[in-house]
């Protein structure tokens, strides 16, 4: 297959050596799990249990609220012990409403609903509907609603769905190691995910840093027409949606538009398994793999997670770190995209890909000096803007120009940043900037409803005082003893 | 309870490199040039050498204390160490120490940190001092000796060199010869056409190697040469602006020399005098002062030949490449608004791209 060519990008130091080869092993169950009700992108689960009550594996703990958002279920068999306030993984450290859950060991399962002996033969809306009751979300870290994007197909004319297995990122190797491990899964979720979005050609996008995951789902389509494997150059970041997509179709996303927009839709390789076991087993998204490596661990695996795992646990079940010694920075997802946790009691949530403890060395953060205009940043930019420019806008608190100078075009991939010789904290400045515009947004159409409600008022008013004063001037007019009959006046002839 | 720095965004990795990384390979670049320059000079030039870097060094220092910025980090990044270099190169290599000191002066004080330090600078350092001091001194700065190789018989001996760069100098009168640009130049002024003053000139493989008087820089092509393309080679410069320079100089001569040989000097001859290399390789490329995106930097390349060649064949002075390298300087800010990269999902004038015509299925 003849691939597009994509601007820019870096190559990065992978480091996936550390987790690479070693298998996924499923995490013993630990003593406490902590489901946040906001695993996704859209608004927060809903609960429909309290405390104290008993739940079998796989029971609906809380349920969608509102049309983008997704369930969430027992990870395993125990008993809810509250609904508390937890720390979020997330770089503020600021506590959301999670349902904890005190497993009792059995891990037995409650009723699920029957699998589909052929999917192919059931309606889109029934793969919808199964995918949306499973809570499952884009496992490749935007956790955006999984149901949701096949919903596509309504609004938009789709021919290409992409299955992203770049895994561009440096360390992770979760989505390597299941394709490796579970390709025909992968396979099956992957036909199953087209079938839902009625397209029929399926492109799987894989590195080629990762022989063995193309070997193996390569063997894992033989003999199919419908889906391809393709190997994508490594060159970070190639596993950006839009960029993936330019890669494999030739086509470019327009500004402001979805991939759907130009007939592609593109899945993580973890998604479309999970697909596979909700739609073939009944199985919600009770567990995700997660790559859990660093310098500063003792050992690095690709676990399987129960969600709401304390990543505490996970890191005491890796070994701790390496002499006992706190990492530089402990990083949710890649090192490139991810964001820094606060603190170790927080829990997993579906969209975490992996969990990096890092050390100063690995990092290397270094004090940031002054521009010397290199342009290494504008070269390497994927989204062709140029970064130093917009920085200097915004070191001015300049949004306007940094806006007409790309900010909003920019996917925060970090490749400038990364190749900085003055170790600007580029992406600082841009997610900075993009923040204050989305703030000031917000606050612009706050003013325009209380504008547009101002004037209405306004008009409403002006409206009651013209039928008062006409009131008055017909009740001045009309002669002091009215016949009982009047005729009607022209005004009441016209609104009856 | 452990907690963690959560002060700052991705990424959490870095490229290992840094400023200082970069000024060190274009130094180790332009090392075999200077050590071949300070053998075919002697010692006069290599105290010049020492005494504009020096200088450098002490006005960096200077300024940044004035300004009550830390010393030690922006002297160490080596920036100082390097626009001193690069003037060095471009001066006249007997000339008296106070020629070095006052460039210093002009490049850290003048064209640096009056327009705000390290990367603010609009025009280049070096250049600015080599041009401020050609226009003020016209005399010692156009004195080019006939190399003399150290150790050589005609090598000024240490003490006779101290006296060079520090005492009263040397007598121009004796020693002094035209770089080979200033031979045609002066030669067309008299009337003689080109095809005969080249005869004055060194032949090409003397004008290769450096065996010909001229700045301590401009005379080993050969070896900038080198030193350019392992900067190319690292990576450290991209080939745009070198290669768009040197396109436009080889272009125009050789179409101008064929045109009229008597009144042009030819394309080869554009490329190997002067500060061709010094300028195509180390100067152009100066990150600060040049365009930021590849197209930019094809005009800007494009623009130093052209008016390098304009320079050297129709105005008074023999070379015009720091001339040339400082006017576009000033452009650069315009060039870097006209040629950007075009924005993903955009088109060139920056609206969204058309969505595809629908497909009705």
């Amino acid at each position: 297959m003849k691939l597009s060519r994509i601007r820019g990008g870096i190559h990065p130091e992978y480091r996936k050596e550390r987790t690479q080869d070693a298998p996924i092993v499923t995490l013993p169950m630990p003593r406490i799990l902590c489901l946040l009700l906001k695993q996704h992108v859209g608004s927060a689960a809903e609960p429909v249990v309290t405390s104290g009550k008993r739940v079998k594996k796989g029971d609906l703990l809380a349920r969608a609220h509102g049309p983008v958002s997704a369930p969430i279920h027992a990870p395993t068999s125990g008993s809810i012990v509250d609904i508390i306030e937890q720390t979020a993984p997330h770089p503020s450290g600021l506590p959301q409403k999670a349902i904890q859950l005190r497993p009792d060991g059995k891990d037995q399962w409650g009723i699920l609903p029957a699998g589909l002996e052929d999917p192919f033969s059931a309606s889109p809306a029934e793969i919808d509907a199964r995918v949306a009751a499973a809570g499952i979300v884009g496992l490749g870290g935007a956790a955006f609603p999984s149901a949701v994007k096949l919903g596509l197909r309504e609004t938009h004319t789709l021919d290409t769905l992409i299955l992203n297995g770049a895994e561009c990122e440096p360390y992770l190797t979760c989505d390597d190691r299941v394709m490796r491990e579970y390709a025909a899964q992968v396979v099956d979720g992957a036909r199953i995910l087209a079938h839902g979005l009625t397209l029929s050609r399926v492109v799987v996008a894989i590195e080629a840093n990762k022989p063995q995951a193309v070997e193996a789902m390569t063997r894992a389509v033989a003999g199919r027409t419908d889906i391809v494997v393709v190997t994508v150059p490594v060159q970070y970041p190639m596993g950006s949606e839009r960029h993936l997509c330019k890669a494999i179709t030739g086509r470019e996303t327009p500004a402001g538009k979805l991939t759907a927009d130009i007939g592609v839709v593109v899945h993580n390789v973890g998604t479309a398994r999970a697909v596979h076991q909700a739609i073939r087993f009944g199985r919600p998204l009770l567990s995700r793999v997660i790559t859990v490596s660093g310098g500063a661990l003792v050992s690095g695996h690709n676990i399987d997670v129960p969600l709401g795992t304390l990543v505490s646990d996970l890191i005491t079940w890796c070994g701790g770190f390496t002499d006992g010694k706190v990492p530089h920075r402990l990083i949710s997802g890649g090192p490139m995209m991810g964001h820094p946790l606060p603190a170790l009691d927080v829990p997993v949530i579906k969209g975490t890909s992996g969990i990096l403890a890092l050390t100063r060395d690995e990092i290397n953060e270094q004090p940031a000096g002054p521009c010397i205009r290199c342009g290494t940043c504008v070269s390497v930019c994927p989204c062709g803007l140029m970064p130093l420019e917009i920085a200097a806008f915004i070191r001015r608190d300049n949004l306007d120009a940094a806006t007409r100078s790309g900010v909003r075009d920019c996917v925060s991939c970090g490749s400038c940043s990364y190749i900085c010789p003055s170790h600007i904290p580029l992406v600082q400045y841009f997610n900075y900037a993009k923040g204050r515009l989305n703030a000031l947004d917000r606050e612009r159409r706050k003013h325009e409803r209380l504008k547009g409600l101002v004037e209405a008022r306004r008009a409403r008013m002006d409206k009651l005082a013209r039928a008062k004063r006409d009131a008055a001037a017909r009740a001045r007019t009309a002669p002091p003893a009215a016949p009982p009959m009047a005729p009607p006046t022209a005004e009441t002839k016209a609104n009856a | 309870m452990i907690v963690f720095r959560n002060d700052r965004s991705g990424p959490f990795t870095h490229a290992r490199n840094s400023v200082r990384d970069i000024m060190v390979k274009v130094m180790l670049a332009l090392v075999p040039a200077t050590l071949f320059d300070a053998w075919l000079f002697g010692w006069p030039a290599i105290f010049l050498f020492a005494v504009t870097i020096g200088g450098c060094l002490v006005f960096e220092a200077a300024c940044l204390r004035l300004q009550g910025k830390p010393i030690a980090p922006a002297l160490g990044d080596g920036s100082a160490v390097l626009t001193g270099w690069l003037l060095a190169m471009s001066l006249p290599p007997w000339a008296p120490w106070w020629i070095g000191v006052l460039g210093a002066m002009f490049a850290i004080v003048l064209a640096k940190h009056l327009f705000g330090g390290v990367g603010q600078n609009v025009f280049n350092p070096a250049m600015v001092a080599r041009v401020a001091l050609l226009v003020s001194f016209p005399v010692p700065m156009t004195a080019f000796v006939p190399a003399r190789p150290l150790f050589s018989a005609g090598s000024p001996g240490f003490l006779d060199s101290l006296s060079i760069t520090f005492g009263h100098g040397f007598h121009l009168d004796s020693m002094t010869a035209a770089s080979a640009l200033g031979t045609i130049k002066t030669e067309l002024s008299r009337g003689v056409p080109v095809t005969q003053s080249m005869a004055q000139t060194p032949d090409l493989i003397d004008m290769l190697i450096g065996i010909h008087p001229g700045s301590f820089g401009e005379t080993s092509a050969v070896l900038i040469l080198a030193g350019g393309l392992w900067l190319l080679f690292r990576r450290v410069i991209s080939w745009h602006i070198p290669v768009a320079l040197m396109a436009t100089l080889f272009v125009l001569g050789t179409l101008f020399h064929a045109v009229d040989p008597g009144r042009f000097t030819d394309g080869v001859f554009q490329l190997v005098s002067g500060a061709t290399f010094l300028g195509a390789f180390f100067i152009a490329t100066d990150y600060v002062t040049s365009p930021v995106s590849r197209s930019g930097q094809l005009v800007y390349g494009f623009g130093c030949g052209f008016l390098t060649w304009i320079i050297r064949t129709f105005a008074g002075y023999p070379e015009g490449l720091a001339f040339a390298i400082l006017l576009m300087n000033a452009l650069t800010p315009l060039i870097d608004r006209a040629f950007r990269p075009r924005t993903f999902g955009r088109t060139r004038t920056g609206a969204p791209l058309p969505l595809p015509p629908r497909k009705i299925p």
